[in-house]
């Protein structure tokens, strides 16, 4: 049966199952030669499979639509050239980045990836607006919703602000992170740069370190990899990481010379001096002997161990120079991998079906 | 159903008084605003008389709430002392103990003075002023309590917030025992809970928000009872909600210190899995526990360890909580929930008996104050509420009395509709038509 194929592609069952057994062929793999109709080829149509009209956090995802999500994010590379052309797969429709907090590289990885499939952003960012006026939250965001958006992007400093806009609006949500809750993106970036050099995600042993408690790194990652089956280790302080965690089928350890050895990926999260109102360690220099990644610990790990950071790291605090920027590192492949990510999380949301309009069609 | 004398005669409805361990169906007499007789025969009646049929209805004494909230003077925008006042009539309360929390506080003898001419003029359900344990609420230095008691204040409470300063509720317990008034405390030690959002434990920890760890209440028990022992006061908890606090309290009472505990009515039914939506109106204080917490406060009831349920009625204007639950403020409306809560939740599934209910909502709240309700008996003021226990009605906020509608039981079906609500033989609310 030819790929994509609306038979074949009616259950997520199928199509999961489909991309499996294709991905090791290069099926996705598709021709850029025109920009929509074969680029579409490859793909499965994300209406017949998608049923999340807002991408909120991860938790909510299974095995399946991670994977799917994944999918779509290396199709839709490809169909860019490596991001270098544009679709059309979202002409004429409209983004608002919201975001009241600070960010460089979320923003812009969400507004390139809405460029590349030619949806047309609408920036926001709190500073100098309204917000500083005295409007609320969801005053703002009707505001910029009534100029006509099919999708808002969201950054807050406030758990559960998504689920807010998602309540009062009418159009798509997408999580860009909210407070230390979640930021779906990103754990999805990050799995998806361990995909591509391990081929799959289950069985491998990936730790978090550093800040747990205010990350939303940490918990979006922790509920996708869970998913995929791999094995997650959270380490760091324990002021920074709760021992619950272990009741939610996570391994806590908080001395990370003791779990080196068995690492295949290390993702060193940033420590978030902004979040902490008292701060739970005594001192930097102390964070940075117990767990900063430096060369004499990488001598100690597993020989092909990925080094990871979610980033804005803080050089010398988290992972020093040498590792940062040595053969281990994969920092920038998720950067690149972020803008793939975010165009298959728009795609996606925008093409959502509720379950029984994808049976009727 | 007209009236314009105070005599009614109640029949055929299920008379419960847990104040002296009544309950079986009867008809009940009113006379001049006072209970004048259960099962009266035909000859004591006089002929001017109105009378409510109470088939499969529960006449019971009226409601008592303590430590609620309303807002007037000063957030008005929340809830006016009229418009609480009817909320607690609909909700079968016919007294309430309005907490202190006011802008400005009530820490003098002209605030309390206030409070009792607006209740007067509201003229609805009976209201009870608390004073403030401290000068200006601030937690520092004692409030003029002998003034405030002279003034009418019921009780003494620098609520929501806790008594942080050990030293300070040393001596209001000392103090306020020259006045035989209870000290209301909110058991939290705030250095512990500061910042927090919601219960800590797992569902905290998926949803990333700030921690209220359950030792922040239980240190506060832990101390408090300490101290009521040390100084003989008389002090309530207003709240409690932790299995720490639950166990804390049964031993102490176990060994004879005299005190009385409370809980909020949504502590004792819902969880912190509540606040997965992010809903700002499951914000509250005491925190929605997990189902540990819950199943040990269950117990507590059960077992009178815990003395009184209180609805923790705190109004917020919409746009108060229309937040991000970060900033939002704590808190829910319930007068007009209560009964039916306790009743969905705890009396209809057997968890605790309609009248043990009733002690705890009416008869317990009363004795606490030194009021003269609480009770059916003989010559006594005719504060009463009738209820409908098996018939259900759905939560709509846009219906509420309240000013505000800050309750995540918005759609829910509850059991439990009150008929009649009657202070001092007065008929002040019907709601339903009785069968």
């Amino acid at each position: 049966m030819p790929i994509g194929t609306v038979d074949d592609s009616l259950k997520l069952d199928n199509s999961e199952k489909r991309f499996t057994d294709t991905m090791t062929q290069s099926s996705l793999t598709v021709s850029t030669s025109d920009p929509l109709s074969p680029a579409l080829a490859g793909l499965p149509i994300p209406r017949t499979h998608w049923r999340h009209k807002h991408l909120l956090g991860l938790e909510d995802l299974s095995a399946e639509e991670i994977t799917y999500l994944l999918d779509c994010a290396e199709a839709l590379h490809r169909a860019t050239n490596q991001g270098r052309t544009k679709l059309d797969l979202l002409r004429g429709r409209t983004i608002a980045n919201l975001f009241f907090e600070n960010s460089t590289r979320t923003k812009n990885s969400f507004s390139l990836a809405a460029k590349r499939l030619g949806a047309d952003t609408v920036e926001f960012s709190s500073s100098g607006s309204s917000v500083a006026k005295g409007e609320t939250f969801i005053d703002t965001a009707k505001t910029i919703e009534a100029m006509i958006v099919d999708a808002v992007v969201v950054r807050h400093s406030s758990p559960g602000t998504p689920h807010l806009l998602a309540k009062h609006l009418n159009c798509s949500v997408l999580n860009a992170g909210d407070g230390p809750h979640e930021h779906p993106t990103q754990g999805l970036l990050d799995i998806l740069t361990i995909r591509q050099h391990r081929g799959s995600l289950a069985g491998l042993t990936v730790a978090l370190v550093g800040d747990i408690a205010h990350s939303r790194t940490a918990r979006s990652n922790i509920w996708g990899l869970l998913k995929l089956g791999a094995k997650v280790i959270v380490c760091g302080p324990a002021t920074l990481v709760s021992k619950n965690w272990e009741k939610l089928g996570v391994e806590v350890e908080h001395n990370l010379d003791k779990i080196l050895h068995r690492c295949d990926v290390l993702n060193l999260l940033r420590i978030q001096f902004e979040r902490q109102a008292i701060r739970p360690f005594p001192s930097v220099h102390e964070y940075m002997l117990l767990y900063a990644m430096n060369k004499e610990r990488i001598e100690r790990s597993k020989e092909d161990i990925l080094i990871m950071a979610p980033g804005p790291i803080n050089r010398g605090v988290e992972l020093t120079p040498e590792v940062a920027d040595g053969p281990h590192s994969v920092i920038l492949e998720q950067v690149t991998n972020g803008i793939a990510i975010r165009m298959a999380a728009l795609w996606l949301m925008l093409n959502a079906q509720s379950p029984t309009q994808a049976t009727a069609s | 159903m007209k009236n314009t004398t105070n005599n009614w005669l109640i029949e055929n409805g299920r008379i419960v008084d847990p104040s002296c361990g009544r309950d079986h169906i009867g008809r009940l007499l009113i006379l001049d605003g006072k209970i004048a007789g259960i099962d009266p025969t035909d000859g004591d009646l006089p002929q001017d008389i109105s009378r409510i049929d109470a088939l499969g209805c529960v006449i019971a004494p009226g409601l008592v709430d303590l430590g609620t909230e309303f807002g007037e003077p000063g957030r008005e925008e929340d809830e006016t002392i009229l418009t609480g006042t009817a909320a607690a009539l609909a909700g079968g309360f016919t007294g309430i103990a309005l907490s202190s929390n006011t802008e400005p506080p009530i820490d003098t003898a002209a605030s309390v003075e206030f409070i009792r001419q607006k209740g007067a003029r509201a003229d609805n359900c009976k209201l009870y002023p608390l004073g403030c344990v401290s000068r200006s609420r601030q937690g520092e230095m004692l409030a003029e309590i002998g003034s405030l008691v002279e003034a009418g204040a019921v009780a003494l409470y620098d609520g929501p917030n806790p008594i942080e300063n050990t030293g300070l509720l040393r001596r209001a317990l000392e103090y306020c025992s020259m006045f035989d008034r209870v000290i209301f405390d909110h058991p939290e030690i705030a250095s512990l809970s500061r910042g927090g959002v919601m219960h800590e434990g797992l569902e905290q920890l998926r949803l990333g928000l700030s921690p209220i760890p359950a030792e922040a209440e239980d240190l506060a028990t832990s101390r408090d009872l300490r101290l009521i022992e040390a100084t003989g006061g008389r002090l309530h908890l207003t709240s409690i909600s932790t299995h720490g606090s639950v166990d804390l309290c049964r031993r102490a009472k176990s060994r004879g210190i005299q005190f009385t505990s409370g809980i909020f009515v949504a502590n004792a039914h819902l969880t912190d899995e509540s606040l997965r939506e992010f809903d700002t109106n499951c914000k509250v204080n005491p925190p929605l526990r997990s189902r540990d917490h819950l199943e040990a406060c269950i117990h507590g009831l059960q077992d009178g360890t815990i003395d009184i349920i209180s609805s923790g009625h705190k109004p917020s204007s919409l746009e108060k909580k229309m937040v991000e639950i970060t900033i939002a403020p704590f808190g829910m409306i319930a007068l007009e929930t209560t009964l039916s809560q306790v009743i969905t939740y705890l009396v209809r599934p057997g968890l605790l008996s309609l009248a043990d209910a009733l002690a705890k909502l009416s008869t317990n709240p009363s004795k606490l104050l030194g009021l003269e309700s609480g009770t059916l008996g003989l010559s006594k003021p005719a504060d009463l509420v009738i209820f409908d226990p098996n018939r259900s009605w759905t939560v709509d906020t846009a219906n509420l009395k309240s000013k505000s509608y800050n309750t995540p039981l918005n759609g829910t079906e509850l059991f439990g509709v009150v008929t009649h609500t009657f202070v001092d033989g007065r008929l002040r609310y019907s709601g339903f038509s009785v069968r």
